[in-house]
């Protein structure tokens, strides 16, 4: 029987296989060959393109090189979304590898945040763990960490050091048992067809009966429109880290095991291809 | 911990157990007679039937109860008739006992009550000191008395054999009358106690049972013992005064309460004489009127005084075991309610201090009966007063609980009076602490089970309601035990915290439900902890199958197939880096003076070129004001082993070089939990650069250190190889959770283990545990796991002619004896051990010409120096995958060693309990590992050790130190018919036995290791002893005839190890004796088992011995590494 910890382990170690081709707008000295590299999931675009970057960079003019960013079949890719969770929502019903296209110029400010270093992402990272910890237990186990605990999160994302992430993480996902689960569910539910960015609202791991809400509890109330009726058609998939949970799912036990790094369990639901 | 029950009487005198396992009362349905009063044991109940006999229950097991009746035929010989019955008239008798002064031919033993049967006839006994004697079983000798001997000798004139019957106790789980003895019991008992289990281990099973007549006389049962639970007879105690009740604890405290209210003391009890030998008188607690009840437990004693109105509870404060009389009387009381509608109120109070005293090392509970009026309406079981009742600390602050003063007379002539319909609702008996279920017992609506109330209704307050409080009796305050009674093995928590649910009693009629009369929960142990434990792991178990789990489980897998398989050639996007973890430890130096020193300590992690994880450990110390440092690669470590220290937190890493050299590298942190982190950081480590993740393999090598830790090892393919070996330095071995002394597996993967006190477990197919947290340990599986382990000092004396023996002239003082990480856990105070190797006089003190010599248990004129052994037992608690098999404890174990392909569905099973019963397990499965029931293998002496090869062959080692093997066990017939005595190889007493696919190895006691030869399948007892060895410890035979052996005095490089695990080279099936030995990890480890390991090691293979992924050929999750560098 599997463990649950493998479950974590399986969640941090995914890894997405990605093909980089530089734009055919930028001007290049010679031509471009294309890059490729396994993205981890639970990762952040910008955090892991140095390779990408740097091998775009030798055919290039340094005059013509202004900040990198990621499209996807005419889609900026916001970095500031783990790298799973665009995969899931842009193009997981695609061929493999993953065809991402590097720009280096016309950055569109209107759809994506600058990044001009990583101490940006360590912030937005961290502020989202602080979020979570927010709904989970009003922010009293990361207010608690020292800020050398902080660092370690954040190093252990950035190094891909599964170890010194979760013996840290660890205490971000206790919670008293008595009380069933955390006190909300951080989560996100990502939609491809709305402009909204993203649905998150206040949810209790359980019920004021006392039962353990799940995955399909949640989308109830939250997107109603997600959960396939009797009699009805699939037409979406509700995809976490590019599986697809059973919806009698207890949520706290995701939130647990399927949360990113940034302690929010990212729904992605996606229109079912119709062709 | 095992089921144990609380026994309860209610008013109509029907008997009720309450277990700890069941969620309600269930009636004595056997029980014929009504009773009156009944006192309970952990192995039996007795109690005074309304016809006034007293009745005995003893609680069936596995284990039965059977006496050995043995007499002696002598004969003599003369040129007639050779040897004949006809003896000269100044010899024996014809039949006699083994002293020869006891004329008991066989028709002379009769069973000594109806509750007794035969088991089978007389039979001779052919065994003599150890071995097999000729057809017949008689012994020589010159003449009576004299030396026997097997063997007939020309001049041996007398000959005698032995005759045994052994009768089986067949009333279990019954009322069984003890037989009356009419001549010296004129009148009828009124009241009865049991206890002093503690007081000594041997005989196994004793009890002091103290009975009070209606005259006021005191008797005390003499005899009562495992193999007798009736006892013998009654001894009348004189008194200096009438008796009206009595008490008696677990340990040396008996206080009786005479007519005139004074309370009378026994003195003098100890292991040599459990009755005692005076009284001392202690006046009442209040000077106008008389006690009268008494209860008393280990060290503490309460008191209920006699006044009519205003009826007390009393606590003796300042009870020690040097002062059993106690100090001073404290009053528990508080003030009456004003309003005693307000039922409900005082029955909190109550409730409160019902409660239970607390103990420095047991807890005890007092069962408090209410009677008549009190509703015991029950609250949420909160408030509890644990009142210290430590000896050596009195209570400071005074227990303040509360109680209803209570009015009204006596306890057994109150029933009649109160039974008055309408007015009758009254309290209910105490429920066992901390078993939460009760909360739920639905009251069943029938006299059968007493609503355990949870919630304190108000509407309890308007029942019909008696206005009077009547009285309090108090009745046990014996402390729950249950090893202690046969192994004085503390088994309870440290502080005493339970809850006490009180039993409801709610307003219908006084017919519906029993209103309890007596209550006795002296058999009674809970265990808080592990109460609560199993709860949680029934609420665990069911969601690990849910079909959502598994869905993303295998989504999971299959995402990395659909996502990773084919790019694994890509690029990983984020460099591996190194991780540095720093800290600061002792390290124990290489060069002479030996000695700690301070250095600074760091793990340097990274990922190696084939993608594994892996580190460097460096030790930076200054040499002469100098810096140097030592290092040690991950991968290059064999194990991380906690060491047994008496003041630092150290422990031991090896390399195969370091094993080589008997020379670990020894570091000491400032703290345990600094250690435990380090180890469990290591050990991760080591694990990762290993690939070696989640549960052993069913093949795996399981090893027990001296200090009780368990280690596991995979087994290379090339482990058993020929003729190249891998060798088992370069073994690695990781820690599981747990402690124990003793673990036995076998290729299926079924794995027992028996703990230092005895008890059983089973492998539960997790890891981690102990100071393995998050990641290095599995979610579900883990349990507590407790053990109970002696540490002994010996206390030194030499003899001089002024003083006598003082340890004023004593050069050899015992160290002061620091246990700093153990004190925490201890849980008895040091008392005298008697049961040292070579006996000890009444005072424990063993004797000598001088130290260090060879003890005995007298003393002579020639010596000089003496020694006693104190012992003081040490509580662990801990977790581990392990789950407790109750209820016998456990000496030795042993698990069929399956082969790799035979498809075995039922796995023998065969142990021996630590009273040396021979037991076999019946169902045991791989999915049930645990089994179902015992079953009880006769034997005619105590066994020790027991192993099952393959075949099913069993081969026992007695007590004597004489083999035994056990004839035709199959499947048909899991325990086999009888048992075919081995003689031991000369002077030599066996210790051990282990057997394998067909090869059988014994230790002796003085460590030689012994093959026995010419075994074939026609033939299982082979025909002789060859030495293989010496200075063996203990062998582990495995299912290919390997042969693994624990070794003492391995030479190093740099030292010397006892203790070392050994594997022996050569080992094939046409020279299944071996040639060699391989020497690996060590010193300090006690065990070793091999049986597991079924894997043929592959033909003529050369195995690389540098590659470590050889090593490892288990269940490896690296889901991260492979993509790398492929």
């Amino acid at each position: 029987m599997a463990d649950d910890k493998d479950v974590l382990r399986d969640v941090w170690f995914g890894r997405i296989p990605a093909c980089f081709t530089l734009n055919q707008d930028e001007v290049t000295e010679r031509e471009a060959e294309p890059y490729y590299l396994l993205l981890p999931r639970v990762s952040y675009l910008t955090l892991v393109t140095d390779k990408v970057k740097k091998h775009f960079l030798k055919v290039m003019r340094a005059e013509d090189v202004e900040e990198m960013w990621f499209e996807y079949e005419g889609t900026p890719l916001k970095w500031h979304y783990p790298i799973g969770v665009l995969f899931d929502l842009h193009a997981s019903n695609n061929v493999l590898p993953w065809s991402i296209t590097v720009h280096f110029k016309n950055f569109p400010d209107h759809d994506l945040l600058h990044c001009p270093s990583n101490s940006v992402i360590e912030a937005h990272f961290m502020s989202s763990i602080k979020e979570a910890d927010a709904l989970k237990h009003k922010s009293q186990v990361v207010n608690d960490m020292q800020k050398k605990d902080h660092k370690q999160l954040w190093m252990g994302l950035q190094n891909d050091k599964f170890d010194q992430f979760w013996a840290m993480n660890r205490k971000l996902m206790e919670y008293p048992t008595e009380d069933g689960g955390f006190r909300y569910i951080p989560f996100r539910i990502y939609q491809t067809m709305s402009d909204r960015p993203f649905i998150q609202k206040l949810f209790r791991p359980v019920s004021s009966e006392g039962s353990a809400h799940t995955l399909g509890d949640l989308l109830k109330e939250m997107y109603p429109d997600a959960i396939t009726n009797d009699g009805e058609q699939k037409r979406y998939q509700v995809v976490i880290h590019g599986i697809e949970p059973l919806l009698e799912t207890p949520l706290q036990w995701l939130s647990e095991h399927l949360s990113h790094p940034d302690n929010f369990l990212h729904i992605c639901v996606i229109p079912i291809p119709t062709d | 911990m095992p089921v144990s029950l609380l026994w309860a009487v209610d008013v109509y005198g029907r008997v009720y157990s309450l277990s700890t396992a069941g969620q309600q009362w269930e009636q004595c349905r056997d029980a014929q007679m009504e009773f009156k009063r009944v006192t309970a044991a952990q192995q039996c109940c007795w109690g005074i039937a309304c016809d006034n006999n007293i009745y005995l229950n003893v609680h069936a097991s596995d284990l039965p109860v059977r006496y050995q009746e043995e007499t002696y035929e002598n004969q003599r010989w003369n040129p007639v008739d050779g040897f004949s019955e006809r003896l000269l008239p100044s010899d024996r008798w014809q039949w006699s006992d083994v002293t020869g002064l006891q004329h008991q031919p066989l028709d002379s033993f009769q069973l000594p009550s109806s509750s007794w049967e035969w088991e089978g006839d007389w039979y001779v006994d052919e065994n003599f000191e150890g071995e097999p004697t000729e057809k017949g079983g008689w012994s020589y000798a010159i003449d009576f008395p004299a030396t026997y001997t097997k063997d007939k000798k020309w001049n041996s004139c007398v000959r005698r054999r032995r005759w045994l019957r052994y009768r089986r106790y067949k009333a279990m789980d019954t009322w069984a009358k003890i037989p009356s003895q009419q001549t010296t019991l004129p009148d009828p008992f009124s009241d009865i106690s049991c206890g002093g289990w503690e007081i000594s281990e041997e005989p196994r099973g004793r009890l002091s049972l103290w009975a009070v007549s209606l005259q006021g006389k005191v008797w005390f049962r003499e005899g009562i013992y495992h193999h007798n639970p009736e006892g013998s007879s009654w001894e009348e105690v004189l008194l200096p005064g009438e008796v009206v009740q009595i008490s008696c604890g677990p340990g040396d405290l008996v206080w009786a309460v005479l007519w005139e209210g004074q309370l009378i003391v026994r003195e003098g009890i100890s292991r040599d004489c459990p009755k005692g030998s005076s009284w001392a008188v202690v006046e009442s607690p209040s000077p106008d009127v008389g006690a009268i009840h008494v209860a008393v437990g280990i060290n503490v004693v309460w008191a209920v005084t006699k006044d009519n109105k205003d009826r007390a509870v009393y606590f003796r404060q300042g009870v020690t075991s040097s002062e059993l009389s106690g100090k001073t009387w404290k009053a528990i009381t508080v003030p009456r309610d004003g309003d005693r509608s307000h039922s409900s109120a005082s029955a909190n109070s109550l409730q409160r201090w019902i409660g239970l005293s607390g103990h420095t090392h047991t807890p005890h509970y007092i069962c408090a009966l209410l009677k008549s009026g009190c509703h015991a309406a029950s609250a949420s079981p909160e408030s509890f007063v644990d009142v210290p009742t430590d000896s050596s600390n009195p209570p400071a602050d005074p227990p303040k609980p509360r109680i209803p003063k209570v009015t009204s007379d006596s306890f057994i002539s109150e029933l009649v009076s109160d039974r008055e319909p309408g007015k009758s609702s009254r309290d209910i008996g105490s429920a066992p602490p901390a078993v939460p279920e009760e909360e739920s017992i639905p009251g069943e609506g029938e006299d059968k089970a007493p609503c355990a109330g949870s919630a304190l209704s108000p509407s309890q307050s308007g029942g019909p309601l008696d206005p009077q409080w009547s009285n309090v009796d108090l009745e046990e305050a014996q402390q729950a035990q249950t090893v202690a009674a046969q192994d004085a093995a503390d088994t309870c928590s440290l502080s005493s915290v339970a809850t006490y649910t009180l039993a409801m009693e709610d307003p219908y009629g006084a017919d519906e439900h029993p209103l309890w009369a007596w209550v006795s929960g002296g058999g009674c142990s809970v265990d808080t902890l592990v109460s609560s434990v199993q709860s949680m792991s029934l609420s665990v178990s069911p969601a690990q199958t849910a079909a959502w789990r598994r869905q993303i489980f295998e989504q999971l897998s299959e995402r990395t197939k659909r996502e990773m398989d084919n790019f694994r050639h890509y690029e990983q996007a984020i460099e591996q880096s190194v991780w540095v973890k720093k800290g600061t430890m002792q390290w124990w130096r290489d060069w002479k003076p030996h000695k700690w020193i301070d250095v600074h300590f760091a793990l340097e992690q990274f990922s190696g070129p084939d993608g594994n994880k892996d580190g460097i450990l460096f030790i930076y110390y200054n040499y002469y004001e100098e810096k140097k440092y030592l290092h040690a690669f991950i991968n290059e470590v064999t194990i991380l082993v906690p060491v047994l220290s008496d003041s630092k937190h150290t422990f031991a890493i090896y390399t195969p070089e370091r094993t080589k050299q008997r020379w670990p590298i020894r570091l000491a942190a400032a703290t345990e939990l600094e250690m435990h982190d380090w180890l469990a950081l290591l050990s991760v480590s080591c694990c990762d650069s290993r690939g070696i993740h989640g549960p052993p393999s069913k093949q795996a090598i399981w090893s027990i250190t001296c200090k009780g830790d368990i280690f596991i090892s995979e087994p290379s393919p090339g482990l058993e190889a020929m003729p190249y070996p891998t060798p088992c330095d370069q073994m690695f071995w990781r820690q599981v959770g747990g402690h124990l002394r003793i673990v036995e597996c076998n290729s299926v993967g079924i794995v027992w283990g028996i703990g230092y006190d005895h008890t059983a477990w089973v492998y539960t197919g997790g890891y981690g545990g102990g100071f393995f947290q998050g990641l290095a340990s599995s979610t579900d599986n883990i349990y507590t796991q407790t053990d109970v382990k002696s540490v002994y000092i010996y206390e030194n004396q030499r003899w001089n002619p002024v003083t006598g023996y003082t340890n004023r002239y004593c050069t050899r003082l015992t160290p002061p004896f620091v246990l700093s990480h153990l004190t925490k856990c201890v849980v008895s105070d040091w008392t005298i051990d008697y049961s040292v190797s070579g006996g000890t006089d009444r005072e424990g003190w063993q004797f000598a010409a001088d130290f260090p010599a060879s003890y005995h248990g007298y003393k002579t004129m020639k010596d000089f120096v003496r020694r006693r052994r104190w012992a003081r037992k040490c509580k662990l608690t801990t977790t581990g995958p392990w789950q407790e098999i109750p209820p016998i404890p456990l000496s030795d174990v042993t698990i069929l060693p399956c082969t790799a392909q035979s498809s075995v569905d039922v796995v023998p099973v065969w142990a021996i309990s630590n009273k040396g019963d021979v037991l076999c397990r019946l169902g045991v499965t791989a999915v049930t590992p645990a089994g179902s029931s015992w079953l009880h293998v006769g034997t005619d002496q105590p066994f020790k050790s027991i192993s099952i090869g393959a075949a099913s062959q069993v081969w026992a080692i007695a007590r004597d130190g004489s083999a035994f093997y056990r004839g035709s066990v199959s499947a048909q017939s899991p325990a086999g018919d009888c048992w075919y005595h081995i003689p031991s190889p000369a002077k030599q007493k066996l210790k051990q036995v282990s057997v394998g696919r067909t090869s059988v190895y014994t230790v002796d006691e003085n460590g030689n290791l012994w093959y026995r030869q010419g075994v074939t399948p026609s033939y299982p007892q082979g025909s002789s002893w060859e030495h293989i060895s010496n200075n063996v410890r203990r062998v582990s035979v495995g299912p290919l005839d390997q042969v693994w052996i624990i070794a003492d005095k391995v030479q190093g490089s740099h030292s010397l190890s006892c203790g070392t695990v050994c594997h022996r080279l050569g080992v094939q099936p046409m020279e299944p004796k071996g040639q060699s030995w391989d020497y690996g990890i060590g010193g300090g480890w006690d065990h070793v088992t091999v049986r597991g390991n079924s894997v043929e090691p592959p033909r003529l293979r050369l195995p690389s011995l540098t590659d470590p992924s050889t090593r490892s050929p288990v269940p490896v999750r690296n889901t991260e590494v492979n993509g790398v560098g492929s």
